[in-house]
């Protein structure tokens, strides 16, 4: 048979390569001052909250009891800090919130994959599931204390009610996401059964799951806060519940208020740690950053 | 002749009984490493046919002989965006059981063939338009099948960049001796590629004629038999066009 192509395989690499180079030139990616910008700027935002708190303090002249210093809610935290009880409790509230979540995953994560499948299964269980992400798990409370007295169960309970909705419902809509091509695309690979849904599906669903995640997370952290406030018993060992408790019962408001703010620092602070990172590396990996 | 590797004898399809006729009583067979192109306006049921044959669809009746399985090039891309060039190839060595220790210098190769020798670890958002499909030819050469069935892969791409890739195909054609069925809307890209050029009806979507294609030479896309044989297609394709005018 006649050779099919006029140039060898060598010539027709070299323009090729020549080709690519022109349609691949690369422009930069993110610039370093927008870095440093999301860096320093939620830092600003402390300052003005900080600022406009001690000078309404100075203009209205309101009592510590009421409305206490920034400084002195700084030395109520830096007090529980060198006792080691901001820390023990931080840990343990943390260390909770973190268990609760992983156990909401493991279930969540069947249940979004399941109801994200079979369509006759989402009719039926996916408004209950949303009807259980609207409600506010601490209305959970009351009853898990009945079934489960002031232990870590109710705890537990409290949280999985929460985070749990979430993360099955985040996969489900993340799998609604997905464009078809992948799925096609998967299929004509030959992927099936577990192998589809571990090489496809999941990792196809994933940027719409995360969010799902994200605030599944949130859900449990603010279920567990409620729990700890609520279910005050000695036997379940110090948390950051706990210690607003016993903060408001000695009247003591910077401490109160020293509390809240080490609670929204934790929440922070594993958004910046965790889900920040994750969320940037899934966008830049995929091309999804503008 | 010896036996054909893909028969389809008497195939229809109707996505509902009684609705609209996509495919009406089609008769085809390939011949082991032939390249067919099959030509068609909108509406012709070429996508269809091939989701058939990749078991995507169900056929409503008729037979279909495959003596090989077969892979499926899309027109988008298809690569999947969490895994690199080269993970992409490996997850369709490992979903035919490829032994897991040879998948990357064979991912390696597989990159080398189609000319992308660096893009191992690249994204396929980093890759151009037609990096990315030379990426998704050796993704579909990775499955390791005798039949290459392709949906207007080159539709999205420009027309430089299709030169290239309808040289590189039909080297990789020769070399592997793939059967190909090339389904496309271009005729002149038909007559380039293919040694045999399927005219279909639209509506339902039927053989209406076909060209052997004899050359000796080397063809490119300026190539005089392309430009007049495409003359004649086209003309007989405009003639089944005004008849749903």
């Amino acid at each position: 048979m006649a050779k099919a192509t006029e140039h060898s395989f060598e010539e027709i690499g070299e323009l090729a390569a020549g080709l690519d180079a022109l349609e691949t030139a690369k422009d930069g990616g993110v610039k370093r001052s927008a870095r440093v910008l999301n860096s320093v700027a939620p830092l600003l935002a402390v300052a003005v909250v900080v600022a406009v708190w001690q000078l309404a303090i100075v203009i209205t002249k309101v009592p510590g009891w009421v409305l206490p210093s920034p400084d002195q809610v700084w030395q109520a935290i830096a007090r529980q800090a060198q006792s080691g009880l901001l820390w023990t409790s931080a840990g343990n509230s943390l260390r909770k919130g973190v268990e609760g979540f992983l156990i909401a995953l493991a279930i969540g994560l069947p249940l979004g994959i399941a109801l994200g499948l079979n369509k006759w299964l989402r009719a039926i269980f996916r408004p209950l599931l949303t009807g259980l992400q609207q409600l506010p798990s601490v209305a959970w409370v009351p009853a898990a204390i009945i079934w489960f007295g002031l232990s870590d169960a109710t705890i537990f309970a409290v949280v999985l009610l929460g985070a749990t909705p979430s993360i099955a419902n985040g996969l489900i809509s993340g799998i609604d996401q997905i464009p078809p091509i992948y799925l096609r695309a998967g299929r004509v690979l030959g992927a099936r059964g577990i192998t589809y849904i571990k090489d496809i599906l999941l990792p196809a669903a994933w940027p719409g799951f995360l969010s799902g995640v994200e605030q599944g997370w949130a859900f449990a952290w603010r279920s567990l806060m409620a729990a700890e406030l609520i279910a005050i018993n000695p036997a379940l060992g110090p948390g950051l519940g706990q210690m607003l408790d016993t903060a408001r019962q000695l009247g003591d408001m910077a401490w109160v208020l020293g509390t809240i703010l080490v609670i929204l620092t934790v929440g922070v602070l594993v958004e910046r740690l965790v889900f920040a990172p994750l969320r940037n590396r899934t966008l830049r990996n995929r091309g999804l950053v503008r | 002749m010896s036996a054909p590797i893909l028969k389809i004898e008497h195939l229809s399809k109707q996505y509902a009984a009684g609705g609209p006729t996509i495919i009406d009583d089609l008769n085809l067979s390939l011949q082991p490493g032939e390249f067919v192109a099959l030509v068609g306006a909108s509406g012709c049921g070429k996508s269809t046919l091939l989701n058939i044959l990749t078991g995507l669809e169900t056929k409503t009746s008729g037979n279909i002989d495959l003596g090989a399985e077969a892979a499926l090039m899309f027109q988008e891309h298809a690569l999947l965006p969490w895994l690199t060039a080269g993970k992409n190839i490996e997850l369709a060595l490992k979903l035919v059981n490829y032994p897991k220790a040879e998948r990357k210098a064979r991912a390696q190769r597989l990159l080398e063939l189609v000319h992308l020798p660096h893009a191992y670890d690249q994204r396929p958002h980093e890759l151009s338009g037609g990096m990315r499909q030379r990426v998704a030819i050796a993704r579909a050469l990775a499955q390791g099948r005798k039949i290459l069935l392709m949906d207007e892969p080159f539709a999205a791409l420009d027309a430089i960049t299709r030169d290239l890739l309808h040289e590189e195909l039909v080297q990789i054609w020769e070399e592997t001796g793939l059967t190909v069925l090339f389904v496309t809307h271009n005729v002149r890209e038909a007559v380039r590629l293919a040694q045999r050029v399927i005219l279909m009806s639209s509506r339902p979507g039927r053989i209406i004629k076909e060209w052997q294609i004899e050359s000796a030479e080397p063809r490119r896309i300026e190539s005089k038999i392309v430009s007049d044989l495409s003359l004649v297609i086209t003309e007989e394709l405009r003639k089944e066009i005004k008849r749903h005018g």
